[in-house]
């Protein structure tokens, strides 16, 4: 187990520089001078250099590789050329918007998929599965920023039941945030807990086949308590490894939500970031979000060799 | 079983079909000009003048919806096609090398792009070369790429075990060639439903992409666009919001119930499961 730790783990570094030495060059070498960028067509030199001084950008390339990477491990995210405060402080402030949010997400999308996948597993080829596969393929091909369109429409603008956008920030209390990102939260939610529910289903499917099931059913216990007690546990497994892929598409869902609701998180930085060509919260932002979803697939990894010791070996 | 693939296969095949000849008919018909702007005509219901009714510079909406499959649809099969000219090519490499150096950074390189969604990819090349269609190509294609070399390479490992491989390779053929002749026919199916599925996610992260201003720029219309452009009239113009859509969600269906119903009919293994 700690040669299959230490052997992700080096992986996990390997991933991290190769990551930051790509979004590094995307943003600071493609564009030739990134204040002249910064700045546009009408800068005079003089004041180009000036940002440059300020944004650190005087050294060599490498130099100011290391700088950033170095930076970015001790906390320091550079300097917003446009709000001019320090990129950490701004995605803290963001992060209270786009943490919640991804798991506000995250939990309905398990709390839909999971029993709707074991339901349809369960009374395979009946009406039940037939329902429940015919709403995951539609929620598969909906797209989760027109579905937050029509949930604002529907009970924010013609049932005034929910807001339509915008975030009320903590002090308001927990409960005006909860309302404030129910919709979102759902938008997000819908197509990865159809994805999710079709993969509980199929795994659930192969698990009820295997000799264990046999064995349970054969000493007497009920088909729902063989899928209660000893499947769904078993056909977990896989649903785990989707749930880490699912972060993914739930971070990268969020950038596009949090612009269809204006919530202030990560994804509307980003946003600012291109609009403004503020190169730094853009880059900084963008390899914080690659990191995390790096080592939250590292974590699964090594979650799934805890929980099933086969995985352990192909190290 | 196998007449239910048939069966989500011609649906799906119509729905897709349909927006294809769309597509494919907006270059010589359209109801009306797609850009010609008639303000007297604003905020139309659908009717029969305008089927789908306007916006609110009077553009018909159907036209545009026309012409946006156009940019829908050219994106994703371009996108797809950057996926399969990329990555079946290593998929194969990495397959004809297995557990080599080389397989290993293909494999690694894979799950390094996966770690960089289509959106984020997408934000990286707009915020050095500006928003435009090109940036939705690439991003989406640069993310197919591992897809497909993943598909390709499991399907070419199980075959590399098979005796007439084997006997190719006693025979004195090279690796590369037993790849092209006799490994890349055999995977063709699982391309060929893979690719259905990645056009499917292409027409989606392509409406994203344009939703969020990262697309096709103006006046080229595309789905996504639109309906970023009815969302603060869609209190009093719901179907603005609607119609467009509704266009993606049954070209997005219409391409997965396709890609079901191939891999039913050219995976017979898969036949007798679920």
């Amino acid at each position: 187990m700690l040669s299959f730790v230490l052997s992700r783990l080096g992986s996990l570094a390997l991933s991290l520089v190769v990551a930051s030495l790509v979004i590094f060059a995307v943003v600071q070498i493609i564009p030739g001078d990134p204040a002249t960028f910064m700045m546009g067509l009408n800068a005079t030199p003089a004041s180009v250099e000036t940002l440059r001084k300020a944004l650190g950008l005087t050294g060599s390339l490498p130099v100011r590789y290391l700088h950033w990477v170095g930076g970015m491990l001790s906390g320091d995210l550079g300097t917003s050329y446009t709000y001019r405060v320090p990129v950490a402080g701004l995605v803290l402030q963001r992060l209270q918007v786009s943490l919640p949010l991804t798991l506000f997400a995250l939990f309905l999308s398990l709390a839909l998929a999971l029993p709707a996948g074991i339901l349809a597993a369960a009374r395979r080829g009946r009406g039940a599965d037939l329902t429940v596969m015919g709403f995951t393929q539609l929620g598969i091909a909906v797209p989760n920023f027109w579905f937050a369109m029509l949930l604002a429409l529907l009970f924010a603008l013609k049932l005034h039941w929910l807001p339509a956008g915008g975030f009320p920030g903590w002090k308001a209390g927990v409960l005006p945030v909860l309302r404030s990102l129910t919709l979102p939260a759902i938008a997000l939610a819908l197509p990865q807990a159809a994805i999710l529910a079709r993969v509980m289903r199929s795994s659930l499917i192969d698990t009820l086949g295997q000799d264990f099931i046999r064995t349970a059913r054969a000493k007497g216990l009920s088909s729902g308590q063989a899928v209660r007690r000893h499947a769904v546990r078993n056909a977990l497994i896989p649903v785990l490894t989707i749930l880490g892929l699912q972060f993914s598409f739930l971070l990268a869902g969020g950038i596009i939500i949090e612009n269809v609701f204006y919530l202030p998180g990560l994804g509307r930085l980003i946003f600012q970031g291109i609009t403004q060509r503020d190169l730094i919260v853009v880059q900084s932002v963008v390899m914080l979000l690659v990191a995390a979803v790096i080592v939250v697939n590292f974590v699964v990894e090594i979650a799934y060799a805890l929980i099933d010791p086969r995985l352990r070996r192909q190290a | 079983m196998r007449g239910r693939g048939r069966a989500t296969l011609w649906i799906g095949a119509c729905l897709a079909g349909f927006f294809l000849a769309l597509a494919i008919l907006s270059y010589v018909w359209t109801p009306y000009p797609y850009a010609a702007m008639d303000i007297a005509q604003k905020f139309r219901p659908p009717g029969p003048l305008h089927w789908l009714g306007t916006d609110q510079f009077g553009r018909d909406v159907a036209s545009q919806l026309m012409v946006g499959a156009r940019t829908s649809i050219a994106v994703a099969v371009v996108a797809v096609a950057i996926g399969m000219a990329g990555g079946v090519p290593l998929g194969l490499w990495a397959a004809a090398r297995r557990g080599s150096l080389t397989d290993e950074v293909i494999q690694r390189g894979g799950d390094l792009v996966f770690a960089f969604p289509a959106i984020v990819i997408a934000i990286l090349i707009t915020s050095v070369f500006g928003p435009s269609a090109l940036n939705a190509i690439l991003a989406i294609g640069i993310f197919n790429i591992p897809v497909f070399a993943r598909v390709t390479r499991a399907g070419a490992l199980s075959l590399w075990t098979l005796d007439y491989i084997r006997a190719a390779q006693v025979a004195g053929k090279r690796r590369a060639r037993i790849s092209v002749e006799h490994i890349l026919p055999n995977v063709a199916n699982l391309l060929i439903v893979q690719g259905t599925i990645q056009f499917s996610l292409g027409i989606l992260a392509e409406a994203g992409l344009s939703y969020v201003g990262l697309g096709a720029q103006p006046p080229t219309p595309s789905w996504g666009r639109m309906l970023a452009d009815s969302q603060t009239m869609m209190a009093f113009a719901p179907q603005l919001a609607i119609f467009p859509g509704l266009a993606i969600v049954l070209t997005v269906l219409g391409l997965n119930l396709m890609g079901d119903g191939l891999r039913d009919l050219l995976d017979p293994r898969l036949r007798r499961r679920s």
